[in-house]
């Protein structure tokens, strides 16, 4: 068995510009998604996001590079002869054909034999939860049960890939974190590879084992959800995912895994963790998440701490948010967990109470401009 | 202030506005009127005299006498009669069956074409149809006639030794009545074609159709609706037509479209001519139903 279940080896996809030209859409993409992944591409719209998978899909072929699917190189094989299936965004479900033939067909042009065509249809619609309403006809069907008849009609054949473009777009908040959970819940029952395209980071991090974080044509960073939350290796990646702090600052020293940055605004010095390329004198930013700020009445640090003044603060159940000013016009957002339930006054902050502003170097990241 | 509020309610409407006001089934039929007057003018009033008058006699001098008579519905029996009719009904099938075959590629042509193409070959099919029908006729017969321009080009390429006859044929009206009514194919056609989501084609492959599997079982079976209401519109009014068989067709080629002008204008005898109107009006009434039943009902004739 080969190592990967699709690999994507450098990647280019141009499309003509009908003004002249041309458009690169993917741009020099390698990924290696394994076996039974659960792997996700992420990214803003018009990232190439669904370019890559239509690739893989193979109704678009590379300008350059290679796909290959279970090691097979894929070249120009059409979509009929590929081990991948396709969960379209808009369900994309034949509307002349009950929600049993939109299931039975892709095993009809296998040429399975009958009872079995029947058999794995009922037990597709069972898994989705459909069963009984093999005679609707799809116009007859919610938005979520037409997602669950293109879920159940890519998966009944059994594919080596299924690709999925997001394919929970068209529907509520609510109905949408079920099916999350549910296609997670599926997706380790059957074993498939899954890959899946949005552009909701929540989406991605609630699913998914793996992410490509995706930005003008290119795979910015790979790796596991906390991988790309706590240790994003750009700026884009860090202010796409998540809610971040950003301070402008030029690189002063470097040491170890620690850098240091010297911040105009504050004309002060943060020191935080190097990810990403960074050089002596370069400009760069300090990232720090809003949960990770410390807020305190004293300086517990010799380095990374400022005084501030909360700005306003907004108690929201959970948590409390405050955006605290630094002076200089610098703001940033802090939350903080209520961890202690009580209704004494004094233990929540008050605009215009003065505090420091805690930044432990641990928590906070250092990356290049761009 | 209050006074004024007295005053509404001492208001009362006239009586049939009131009722207007009130009551929801007079506000729908006045609603309807206009539609109902309407159909009362232009259909149901001439359809009925054309029923009366298919139940009198024609009189010795090609005049009307008013004297009720089912005679002209037992001629209609005549084996003459209705093996003209039949004819009509095979001539007006071939033109579906033609306007089907030479439109369908042309409509999946167009709705695969560019999105800023498409408004263009729309318009060039229908740009044809801006000249005169009678003049577009005559061209069709400069083309075909003995010394036309069809026969001189063969001869010319040494394909055949001597002119073919192809004007005055049966094959010459079908030629006029497909060129005549292709358009009423091809536009609801394209309707059908040009709504079917690219996705759902794609869909077809990923699930491993081929391409002719994906035109089979997917493309062709979402533009059957367009293919209805395009037969639909290229039946009725071939079952009735009359020019292009007169023109085309020659004395060969008589259609029931035919027969009834040259009872009304040649032989003067329009109860005999009402009568065979009633008859194609049933026929085509039957053969449309029979075949929406069929097929499902074409919904884009509604669009």
């Amino acid at each position: 068995m080969p190592q990967y279940a699709v690999e994507l080896l450098d990647v280019v996809k141009r499309f003509p510009n009908p003004g002249g030209g041309e458009i690169t859409a993917v741009d020099h993409v390698t990924l290696r998604i394994l076996h039974g992944e659960f792997f996700s591409l992420l990214g803003p719209s018009g990232c190439g996001k669904t370019t890559t998978l239509r690739m893989i899909a193979g109704f678009e072929w590379p300008t350059s590079g290679e796909v290959r699917i279970k090691g097979q190189v894929m070249g120009r094989i059409p979509p009929y002869l590929r081990p991948a299936n396709t969960v379209f965004q808009s369900y994309a479900l034949f509307q002349h054909m009950s929600v049993a033939q939109n299931v039975a067909f892709g095993l009809e042009m296998e040429h399975v034999p009958k009872a079995e065509i029947d058999h794995r249809v009922g037990e597709a619609l069972d898994m989705v939860q459909l069963s009984g309403l093999g005679k609707r006809m799809p116009r007859q069907l919610s938005g979520g049960q037409q997602q669950r008849v293109a879920l159940a009609r890519a998966l009944v054949k059994r594919p080596a890939v299924l690709l999925l473009d997001e394919p929970l777009g068209a529907l509520d908040l609510k109905l949408r974190k079920e099916m999350q959970l549910e296609l997670k819940a599926l997706q380790e029952q059957v074993g498939i590879t899954f890959i899946y395209v949005t552009h909701d980071q929540g989406e991605a991090l609630t699913m998914s084992d793996r992410i490509a974080v995706m930005s003008k044509g290119k795979a910015l960073q790979i790796g596991a959800p906390v991988e790309v939350y706590e240790r994003p290796n750009c700026r884009f990646v860090a202010d796409f995912i998540g809610e971040t702090n950003f301070l402008s600052g030029r690189v002063i020293s470097l040491e170890g895994d620690q850098a240091v940055v010297y911040v105009e605004q504050l004309k002060k010095e943060v020191v935080g963790l190097r990810q990403g390329e960074l050089r002596n004198g370069q400009d760069a930013v300090v990232s720090i998440r809003p949960e990770k700020i410390r807020l305190a009445e004293n300086a517990p640090l010799n380095l990374n701490c400022f005084p501030a003044k909360i700005v306003t603060s907004a108690y929201i159940g959970s948590d409390t948010r405050l955006i605290v000013e630094l002076g200089n016009g610098l703001r940033m957002n802090v939350w903080e967990q209520n961890k202690i339930s009580t209704l004494e006054p004094s233990v929540y902050y008050l605009d215009g109470q003065e505090r420091w502003v805690v930044l432990f170097p641990e928590n906070t990241l250092i990356l290049p401009m761009e | 202030m209050q006074d004024k509020i007295n005053q509404r309610t001492d208001y009362r409407a006239p009586f049939l506005l009131r009722r207007l006001q009130e009551d929801p089934r007079s506000q729908g039929m006045a609603l309807i009127s206009p539609t109902f007057f309407y159909l009362i003018v232009f259909m149901i009033l001439p359809l009925v005299l054309v029923v009366i008058l298919s139940l009198l006699t024609r009189g010795p001098y090609g005049n009307v006498v008013y004297r009720l008579n089912l005679q002209n519905y037992s001629r209609l029996m005549d084996s003459l009669y209705l093996r003209i009719l039949w004819y009509s009904l095979e001539v007006a099938a071939l033109t579906s069956v033609f306007t089907i075959l030479i439109g369908y590629p042309l409509a999946y042509y167009i709705a695969r074409a560019p999105r800023n193409q498409r408004s263009l070959l729309l318009f060039l099919i229908l740009v044809p149809f801006w000249t005169n029908f009678i003049i577009r006729i005559y061209a069709w017969i400069m083309i075909l006639r003995t010394q036309g321009l069809l026969n001189t080009l063969l001869l010319n390429l040494g394909i055949i030794k001597i002119p073919l006859e192809m004007l005055y044929t049966p094959t010459a009206v079908l030629i006029g009545m497909v060129y005549e009514f292709l358009p009423f194919m091809v536009l609801p056609l394209y309707t059908s074609l040009e709504k079917i989501e690219n996705a759902q084609m794609e869909a077809a492959a990923d699930l491993g159709a081929r391409p002719w599997q994906v035109f089979l079982r997917v493309t062709f079976p979402l533009s059957i609706p367009g293919m209805i209401a395009g037969s639909i519109l290229v039946f009725i009014p071939a079952m009735g037509m009359f020019v292009v068989p007169d023109l085309m067709g020659g004395a060969k080629t008589i259609l029931v479209g035919n027969l009834i002008r040259n009872q009304f204008l040649t032989a003067r005898d329009w109860p005999f001519g009402s009568a065979a109107s009633m008859l194609l009006l049933v026929l085509t009434l039957v053969v449309t139903l029979l075949y929406t039943r069929k097929a499902g009902f074409g919904e884009e004739l509604l669009v």
